[in-house]
């Protein structure tokens, strides 16, 4: 059929479509997003029965796409590494579950946190879980994968996590597409107790569940996702591959003689047999890992060993960052290329910065101004574009931790003494889960002021639709209790600088929880409608 | 034969529409395309690195080695000088001359220049004089693109048809400009 060329990210979303997708819902989150971008596109201009929807955070587009699995269609949630921490709880309750329409969460990692704040491991989850895990190595496999996930969803009546990296997500190539599957029609599942976690269903669903480890043992030792080749000639050393590494590996494998044994894992739970098969092929194993030393700790347990494994655990491997082709070569013995001859020069550092005209930059320099009045100001800040802050010539920013941090952790300064506290977030990040934060310090009755550092669009992502306009966020602040009086809106811009001083001044010496909306739209929503007229 | 090539620049100078056009030309061709980008955080005015590879045999890596890069291609001077190490020894580098300053300690330019002119063959292009010769100083990528053409292992006439290709649906004006900016860019 058709050739396409697609990011990786695009490539799982095709898959999706071609699987007979229904709905599938996510959080904008780099490397994730493109994957419903893609499928609302999709929407657009080819089938607008297909549902693609952001919501306001990545448990609550877990939990709907649970419910559309019990419905008997199709489902596919999104969301970055991180997000799965917050989808966690709904993740973790629907593998007891009894899973109906295929369900399928594709998570993206970070490793080398090209934008995140760790590199944590998503295969950890799936293993905590006890399900399966797909990790793709190219754009051909991520589409593949996909359509498989869906496949073994439905057989197994599991969700199946589909773990990409960024440089897969974010990568271009060309993919061949299959033949499409019709979707599901509704068709509810009746058996109540598939879908109802009382302890006396859990564990019986539990116990089913670990009845499947041979079912899914099987599945691992005999997938196409696992291959084996074994070199007899090669007693000295054997390889182990996951993710993206498998990629740089063969490509220095060309250069190596008497290649070793190769393992490559991208099915989970891990192909056990095939594991001692290599094992007994070689004196020594190397593992190259994208991601935590996951394969490795399950190969070395604690006791000694007749086979000698290298990898992140004893440093052969660097554990910081994302596998590179050089890291491959180096762990195989192979020299460095040959590189240009440039006369030294000291490189200076270019970090990403607020973009020229951003609104964010007039409401922190309003905001240092009020601070600068105090000896102990406090700054809490969240995830978005206003992280930027930190850098000069901000540096107006104290903490960022996680979505929804802002909010609770200014709460939990002001409890501790500090005097102002003061919490900024962004719309979507505030949506996401800043509300509760809000509502717990209303009920604590604390000294907080929360900026709402409202651009009306999810930015850093690159443009998502929030989920609720800026008119709205007004009215949920008043709605949570926060006095309407101390419900603030200004307009971060340099010639409303002292007005906007002097609201900040007034409301963070206000006893009582006070909300300052900063509303205008990011530069490049601004942009984007003069381009258009 | 394998083609590295590691474009780089500044975020928001349109590195990726670039990539966009030498990676059409060369599926014209029939060679395969790998094209690592970069989205999200660092896209905010910070530097950005993307590597595509082209190649007429199958291609496993979307990332190269350091010496690997047949070809650095920067929209501005300091950006062309930070991932160097990716440039192979007798490898191109193309860069347009213009500095994008957004941080207080970008270097001396003609320090810069000189750096740049230590590698062999280096090309500095006059992008922006370029650009409007050819009708708008929009088209700077494009003048990028025609330079690096003279070496790229993908023909004249095959870019032309990239650029009609990846332009008609903004209309014929753009696309002439577009040619023009590419030609004079093969011609500098």
């Amino acid at each position: 059929m058709s050739e396409l060329v697609l990011l990786g990210d695009e490539a799982v979303a095709q898959g999706a479509i071609d699987a007979g997708l229904s709905i599938a819902y996510g959080y904008p989150g780099t490397p994730s997003t493109e994957i419903v971008e893609y499928l609302q596109d999709w929407k657009r201009k080819e089938d607008n029965s297909l549902i693609a929807s952001w919501c306001s955070n990545e448990k609550t587009a877990y939990e709907a796409a649970v419910a559309v699995s019990m419905m008997g269609k199709r489902a596919l949630v999104t969301m970055k590494h991180v997000g799965l921490n917050v989808a966690a709880d709904a993740f973790m309750n629907s593998i007891g579950y009894t899973i109906h329409g295929g369900l399928v969460l594709a998570v993206a990692d970070d490793p080398g946190m090209h934008s995140s704040q760790n590199e944590q491991d998503s295969r950890y989850y799936a293993d905590f879980a006890r399900t399966i895990c797909l990790e793709p190595r190219n754009q051909q496999e991520a589409y593949e994968m996909t359509r498989d996930a869906f496949e073994l969803s439905e057989k197994l009546h599991l969700p199946v996590l589909l773990k990409l990296t960024t440089r897969i997500s974010h990568s271009r190539a060309v993919i061949k597409r299959g033949d499409v599957r019709p979707k599901n029609e509704f068709n509810p599942s009746k058996d109540r107790s598939h879908w109802t976690n009382l302890p006396f269903l859990s564990r019986q669903n539990y116990e089913d569940l670990w009845q499947q480890r041979p079912v899914l043992a099987e599945i691992s030792e005999s997938s196409d996702y696992n291959p084996l080749s074994i070199n007899d000639r090669n007693k000295e050393v054997a390889v182990i591959t996951t993710g993206l590494a498998y990629n740089y590996y063969k490509e220095a494998e060309k250069e190596l003689e008497n290649k070793p044994s190769h393992l490559h894992i991208s099915f989970y739970p891990m192909p056990e047999d095939k594991i001692r098969k290599l094992a007994g092929s070689a004196a020594r194993i190397i593992v190259i890992e994208e991601g935590y030393p996951f394969v490795e700790r399950f190969l070395k347990g604690i006791l000694p060993q007749a086979v000698q494994v290298d990898g992140k655990l004893n440093d052969v491997i660097p554990h910081l960052g994302e596998i590179t082709p050089d890291i491959c070569r180096k762990a195989m013995g192979l020299a460095s290329f040959e590189k240009a001859e440039v006369k030294a020069f000291d490189m200076p550092g270019r970090p990403p910065q607020l973009c020229k005209g951003c609104p964010h930059t007039d409401s922190y320099k309003a905001l240092n101004e009020v601070m600068a009045e105090y000896e102990n100001p406090v700054v809490t800040s969240d995830i978005g574009c206003y992280t930027l802050g930190y850098f000069a010539p901000h540096n107006a920013i104290h903490s960022c931790l996680d979505m929804g941090a802002a909010v609770t952790m200014a709460r939990g300064a002001a409890e501790a003494g500090a005097h102002p506290a003061v919490g900024v977030i962004g719309d979507s990040t505030f949506m996401h889960t800043g509300i509760q934060g809000l509502v717990d310090m209303l009920s604590a009755g604390n000294r907080v002021t929360l900026m709402i550092l409202d651009n009306s669009i999810t930015a850093m992502t690159g443009m998502q639709r929030t989920i609720v306009e800026s008119s709205g966020i007004p009215e949920i602040v008043k709605g949570c209790g926060v006095d309407p009086a101390h419900v603030r809106t200004i307009v971060p811009l340099p010639k409303y600088h002292e007005e906007n001083v002097k609201v900040i001044r007034e409301e963070v010496e206000y006893d009582g929880v006070s909300v300052i909306i900063a509303q205008r739209a990011c530069i490049h929503v601004v942009k984007a409608k003069y381009a258009k007229g | 034969m394998t083609y590295n090539i590691v474009l780089c620049g500044v975020g928001g100078q349109g590195v990726l529409s670039v990539a966009a056009i030498i990676a059409r030309g060369a599926m014209m061709e029939g060679l395969q395309v790998k094209q690592a980008e970069v989205h999200g955080m660092s896209q905010r005015g910070g530097a950005v690195i993307a590597t595509m590879r082209i190649s007429s045999e199958e291609i496993f890596s979307d990332l190269i080695s350091e010496g690997q890069a047949d070809m650095i291609l920067s929209m501005e001077p300091l950006e062309s000088i930070r991932h160097i190490a990716y440039l192979k020894k007798g490898g191109q580098l193309v860069t347009g001359k213009d500095p994008f300053i957004n941080i207080p300690d970008y270097p001396d330019r003609e320090e810069l220049y000189s750096v740049i002119n230590s590698i062999e063959g280096s090309m500095l292009i006059d992008t922006k004089n370029l650009a409007v010769e050819a009708g708008s100083q929009r088209a700077q990528n494009m003048v990028l693109v025609g330079s690096a053409s003279k070496v790229l292992p993908i023909k004249e006439d095959t870019f032309l048809g990239a650029i009609e290709n990846v332009f008609t649906r903004k209309g014929e004006d753009i696309v002439t400009i577009n040619k023009k900016a590419f030609v004079l860019g093969r011609n500098s």
